[in-house]
């Protein structure tokens, strides 16, 4: 699965989250790097990414994520293993 | 799990250009109060609520006006983490006009928090407390089989809620709201665990049921966790994983539900709940077009799967009159056609005297909608409109944002439902009042039509053979006081909004005068309708802190003789002069020249609109109105009960 189009839509995710435009996605983008990433907020982006991504992590999984790559290389597992669509509908439209 | 619910389905849905929209407004100088609760008011997810409940909570703190959102301060406990949740509550309180400020103190701090006098809660003042506790909060031990052991468990979990809620009154007099407790979904016998005393299950419906009667006897508040969960499900509620990782009391995905059911509490609390139902006629109360169809074309007949759909919407606004909400028609139709159905038709359950304004022509809907506002001297968002047509849907949201407009789905199944699901009538007490609310508005309108064929308004004042009667604030007005000051608006001239708990000190201070109205006349008893509250200024001086009158007995003179009664114990008391204040709002336009017309001299003016008066209480005798005159329960000197 090609990593391009699930960049593209992290990034609105995180956008949305952290309600910051200016954020860069990238692989080793990490909790450091970001104003405002605590551990409460970690746990609403996981929850956003897992709706928009229509996959669950597991308890251990989330316990387990260093940096965007390492969430990327999950939602690539993940999403193989999903029947459902690879790529979800835009964010705004996602409900 | 159920969209309806978790995704608020009664709300329109979000613009996509939200994010861009709420950015303009935060960076804008204009009056952010409207916008905010615009945005507010559709159905966001988490993410966006968090967005807009920080706008929010920031433009307050930059000192920004919000109005008309009305300014609550609630403090909340809780043995969860709920930090994701606040943000989110903010925003559903705009939603619901709550210009709302969270005070949150440490995390699982509740019982130091309750009962320290100078903790974090007891000494930020706050309106109101929230004990946002789930039940493993509680102090609770499974006793299987063991009745007796069951019975101590549960009274030790009240008597935990009790100490923490006495804790809470002693030290900040602020109205508490308890949670009730939302079992979780495994059981451990199964079936069996509703009956046997001593399991989780058992425990916990005692439990909740104990903590309701405790509130219906104290007047704090329920919100009623158990019963929300319950509707959506126990299993998507409780999510292991969630309380796992964060200590999160339920799942995410039903905050924006949870943060609405709350701020339906807040508004209600603040007297904001909706008070009457419009419904449109065709497709809406019944299924097909009268001036199509026909008395025999339209469907409403049991038996039939369409007719018993909008039949069902029929019975919900009939529970509803019941309860006090005020029932009208807007359609587009002709007038004779449109009541056809309410005069002929065997199964229709409405019927023309439960409604109390009939608007059916080929006006817009908006002006009709204005129309029956001020035919029931209500505020236009007081209103909800029923309708299945997204076009008026969407025009009255457009011209008419204030009013309540719920989104329906395609099938009428599910229209009362959805009705019921929005909660525009949220209630935190009930009193007689409210029985008899409705008849009150039918009453007055039949009362205009007796105005309209006398020939003098004294002489129809005569006709009404009215009886005043004053008392000072008492136990059991304390509820429809307390209801009135939070809710009345345009007959208003402070607009300080009052907890009973404040309404109870006043009641109690020697020092403060307090006067309750009743009024009755041949049409009926107009129950409890103005309320005066006199604090000691200088000395022999009484400020006029709240003087306020319901809408419904305009053009009476009852504020004449609630001068006079306000004087005859003035000049018992001492006092030498009265002072008034006129604030102004953008509802109580109608008082601005209250004090002018009983004879108050205007002392000064400021820019803002707000006025000061004076009355010397000597030879002041306002003009009197043709009406009896009961005042009791007053020092014995001053009681006067006619012959």
């Amino acid at each position: 699965m090609d990593e391009a189009p699930i960049y593209a839509r992290l990034t609105e995710i995180f956008h949305d989250v952290f309600d910051e435009d200016s954020i860069r996605v990238t692989p080793v983008l990490s909790a450091h790097d970001v104003d405002g990433w605590d551990s409460l907020t970690h746990i609403r982006l996981i929850l956003t990414v897992e709706k928009a991504f229509k996959i669950k992590f597991t308890t251990s999984e989330i316990g387990k994520l260093e940096n965007v790559g390492d969430l990327v290389a999950l939602i690539k597992t993940r999403a193989s293993r999903s029947t459902l669509g690879i790529l979800p509908a835009p964010l705004e439209n996602s409900r | 799990m159920n969209s309806l619910y978790s995704e608020l389905q009664w709300l329109p849905r979000p613009k996509p250009d939200f994010s861009e929209s709420l950015k303009a407004l935060a960076a804008s100088d204009d009056s952010l109060g409207p916008e905010m609760r615009a945005l507010a008011s559709y159905a966001l997810d988490l993410n966006q609520l968090t967005k807009l409940g920080k706008a929010v909570s920031k433009a307050r703190k930059e000192g920004k006006s919000l109005d008309p959102l009305v300014p609550l301060r609630l403090a909340v406990l809780s043995n969860s983490t709920i930090d994701m949740t606040l943000p989110a509550l903010v925003a559903s309180a705009a939603r619901h006009g709550i210009a709302l400020e969270v005070i949150q103190p440490s995390y699982d701090q509740i019982a130091q928090e309750a009962l320290t006098p100078g903790s974090t809660v007891n000494s930020s003042n706050p309106d109101a407390v929230l004990l946002a506790m789930d039940y493993r909060a509680l102090p609770l031990k499974l006793s299987l089989g063991n009745a007796e052991a069951a019975s101590a468990t549960v009274q030790g979990a009240l008597g935990y809620l009790q100490t923490l809620r006495n804790g809470i009154k002693a030290n900040s007099n602020a109205v508490c709201i308890f949670q009730s407790f939302a079992p979780p979904p495994e059981s451990l016998f199964g079936s069996l665990d509703r009956a046997l005393p001593g399991t989780l299950r058992y425990l916990l419906d005692e439990i909740n049921r104990e903590l309701a009667a405790m509130i219906r006897a104290s007047g704090d508040v329920l919100f009623d966790v158990a019963f929300l969960a319950e509707t959506v499900g126990l299993a998507e509620w409780h999510n292991p994983q969630l309380w796992n990782l964060g200590k999160f009391a339920f799942s995410d995905e039903l905050i924006p539900l949870y943060g609405d059911h709350l701020a339906r509490i807040l508004a209600a609390i603040r007297g904001k709940s909706r008070k009457v139902l419009v419904l449109d006629l065709d497709n809406t109360i019944w299924g097909g077009v009268i001036g199509d169809d026909g008395l025999e074309g339209i469907k409403i007949a049991q038996g039939d799967a369409r007719g018993e759909a909008h039949l069902a919407v029929q019975r919900l606004a009939l529970d509803l009159a019941s309860r006090g909400i005020v029932l009208a028609i807007s359609s587009k139709n002709t007038d004779e056609v449109a009541r056809e159905p309410f005069l002929k038709h065997p199964e229709m359950l409405l019927r023309l005297d439960h409604i109390a304004v009939f608007q059916a022509n080929w006006n817009d809907k908006a002006s009709n909608l204005k129309a029956i506002a001020e035919e029931l001297s209500l505020g236009i968002d007081s209103l909800v409109l029923l309708d299945d047509n997204p076009v008026e849907r969407g025009l009255v949201r457009k011209l008419l944002p204030q009013v309540a407009v719920p989104e329906l789905p395609e099938d009428p199944a599910y229209y009362a439902r959805t009705l019921a699901a929005a909660g525009y009538f949220e209630a935190v007490a009930f009193v007689d009042e409210d029985l008899k609310r409705a008849g009150f508005y039918q009453d007055n309108a039949r009362r205009a039509d007796l105005l309209k064929q006398m020939s003098g308004v004294d002489a129809y004042l005569e006709s009404l053979e009215m009886t005043i009667t004053f008392l000072p604030f008492d136990g059991p007005g304390r509820a429809r006081i307390t209801q009135l000051i939070n809710k009345s608006n345009q007959y208003n001239l402070t607009t300080r909004r009052y907890t009973e708990p404040e309404v109870e000190e006043a009641e109690h201070d020697p020092n403060v005068f307090t006067l309750q109205v009743r009024l009755a006349d041949t049409f009926g008893d107009n129950g409890m309708i103005s309320v005066v509250i006199c604090r000691p200024g200088e000395p022999e001086v009484w400020e006029i802190d709240t003087w306020l009158m319901s809408c419904r007995v305009l053009g009476r003179k009852v504020e004449h003789m609630v001068l006079r009664e306000i004087l005859q114990h003035a000049r018992s008391a001492g006092i030498r002069k009265l002072k008034g204040v006129y604030r102004p709002t953008d509802r109580n336009k109608l008082v601005v020249d209250h004090y002018a017309k009983l004879g108050f001299t205007k002392v000064a003016e400021e820019e803002s609109g707000l006025t000061f008066w004076e009355l010397l209480v000597e030879g002041a005798y306002p003009e009197s109105a043709p009406m009896k005159l009961v005042s009791q329960g007053f020092a014995a000197a001053a009681e006067r009960v006619p012959a």
